[in-house]
């Protein structure tokens, strides 16, 4: 559905975009995660015709967005960062508005009324976009994107600034829309790609880092899990007592000292659950666990770790 | 474009634009009109509109100047742009709208003809060639705010840019006639939109001022479809 080979986007001697090349199928939900300035929405807004390429081309649908413009448009709904509402019109008015600029030709009345049941808009029709809350102007935003009904969506950071009931809700819309299109959407949480995506793209410096299934993704950041634990004893030989542990690769105190306790930071061995053996282990000795807790690794983690597994590969391979 | 004219059109009147353009037209043409014509009893009608292109200075900046800059700040482009229409029609369907508004008002002061042709004689041709002149000069005048509000993101920044064109390119034909240098002269009185007025005036159709009109206004159009062209490659 879509096709993206070699597209470079430069803008004077930085490359905002630099070699990109991927492909979504029918009915996939493609989630694009990179840090802020990683080039996400650069790529969406060349996707979707707004921008020019510098070189390399986007296909929607078979159809170049830059031989045919007119087409490939007509085929996809766009989301952009900062949802394109006019403020002075009612939420109605918009939404016909959009009907007539993308000109649809189905039932007016009927599929308006549809998108705004979808995206639950439908209460707040008759209200000025302007007096909305964040909320719902997101909403109203991705309503925008479906009139039409368009093949591909293509969703630039959809749940920015959003409460986290909002977040599921719309993370929810997209998983039921991700059933009958084309969806992307970008990220820089990995939480919140994971969520809703079949597939992860990640992007870093204009340059795709990994593009993987939701789960292999998921395997690579969850092998060796990283623990945050607060342990009530002394502290050289508490230290010394984790490392002992089997299926620990590595501890370290963290030196949060509170009260008689002290924070330390454990990463277990790939595939090896460390929480059970731990409890026993320090109960034996008569230290008592007060805090355990799974530390998320952030973004730049996830680079370094997918870096360090790419590299893993290649030489395995070459060994082989 | 016809969604985009529509939603245009809509926005002069949902906003208080569309309402102070129309005031202050009408205003300033009402005092204009009574000055120049009423009170100096006359039913040449030629000096009021002459004097009225003067105040376009400022009116038609006030229609143009939201056009492309406010939907640049308020990010409302992208929805544009990345919708199936050309940029052509995009352009065409603002200036469409604003030059509606403009035309409107315009046609409003033809009221002003009533009395004059109770109370005096008027003379047709040169009432309805001045007013001819008046909706191409405003036309042309449109397409350049157009133009310049394509340029910025910054409401202000279009409505003086504007203001300063427009007035060099009516004060050129005063300061024309103080060079001496001829080619100088040939050069300004090409861009001189105040000089090909004249014959208007005196009910003449001139057939060479209406083509001049209308290419400037087509140039500033086309430049302005540039000026999408060229940033979406930028």
């Amino acid at each position: 559905m879509i096709e993206i080979s070699h597209l470079v986007k430069r803008y004077g001697t930085k490359f905002a975009v630099d070699d990109i090349s991927f492909s979504v199928g029918h009915g996939e939900i493609v989630g694009f995660l990179g840090p802020n300035g990683a080039g996400k929405s650069t790529t969406m807004n060349i996707l979707t015709g707004y921008l020019s390429s510098t070189s390399g081309t986007a296909k929607v649908g078979g159809i170049d967005i830059l031989e045919a413009p007119y087409e490939a448009k007509k085929l996809i709904g766009f989301l952009p960062e900062q949802p394109p509402l006019y403020i002075d019109m009612t939420v109605g008015e918009y939404l016909n508005f959009v009907y007539d600029l993308k000109k649809c030709t189905m039932n007016r009345e009927k599929h308006i009324a549809e998108v705004m049941e979808v995206t639950k808009v439908a209460d707040v029709k008759g209200r000025l976009i302007k007096n909305l809350s964040k909320g719902y102007k997101q909403r109203v935003g991705i309503a925008q994107a479906l009139v039409g009904n368009p093949k591909v969506l293509i969703f630039d950071e959809p749940t920015v600034g959003l409460d986290p009931k909002q977040i599921i809700e719309i993370r929810n819309l997209i998983r039921t829309l991700g059933q009958d299109h084309t969806v992307i959407l970008s990220s820089h949480i990995l939480s919140e790609v994971q969520a809703v995506a079949d597939r992860i793209v990640i992007i870093n410096h204009g340059k795709i880092v990994a593009d993987e299934k939701t789960e292999d993704i998921t395997r690579v950041v969850e092998d060796g899990r990283l623990y945050s634990v607060k342990i009530c004893g002394p502290q050289r030989e508490v230290l010394a007592a984790l490392k002992e542990l089997p299926g620990v690769r590595r501890a370290e105190a963290v030196g949060e000292r509170e009260l008689d306790s002290f924070t330390y930071h454990i990463e277990s061995e790939p595939g090896v659950d460390v929480r059970k053996p731990l409890f026993y282990a320090l109960a034996q000795r008569g230290w008592a666990i007060i805090g355990l807790e799974a530390v998320g690794m952030s973004l730049e983690d996830v680079f370094m770790k997918l870096m360090d597994e790419n590299v893993r590969k290649k030489n395995g391979k070459g060994r082989q | 474009m016809l969604a985009i004219y529509k939603r245009e059109m809509r926005a002069y009147f949902t906003t208080p634009i569309g309402y102070i353009f129309i005031a202050v037209f009408l205003a300033v043409s009402g005092f204009l009109f009574g000055i120049t014509t009423l009170q100096s009893q006359t039913s040449d009608v030629s000096t009021y509109y002459q004097i009225l292109m003067f105040a376009y200075i400022i009116l038609i900046p006030l229609l143009t100047m939201k056009t492309f800059c406010e939907e640049r700040r308020t990010r409302t482009e992208q929805l544009l742009l990345t919708a199936p229409v050309s940029l052509t029609g995009m352009v065409m369907a603002k200036f469409l709208s604003a030059l509606t508004m403009f035309a409107s008002t315009l046609l409003v002061t033809a009221i002003y003809f009533v009395p004059l042709t109770e109370y005096g004689e008027l003379n047709w041709p040169r009432a309805l060639g001045s007013m001819l002149a008046m909706f191409l000069i405003g036309m042309t005048f449109i397409a350049i705010g157009i133009f310049v509000s394509s340029l910025t993101e910054n409401q202000f920044a279009a409505a003086v840019g504007t203001i300063g064109i427009l007035f060099a390119l009516l004060i050129v034909a005063a300061v024309n006639s103080l060079i001496d240098s001829y080619a100088v002269r040939a050069v300004l009185s090409w861009i001189s939109i105040y000089s090909r007025y004249a014959y208007f005036t005196y009910g003449i159709f001139d057939i060479a001022a209406v083509v001049y009109y209308v290419s400037i206004c087509a140039v500033f159009l086309f430049l302005s479809v540039r000026v999408f062209e060229k940033r979406r490659w930028a």
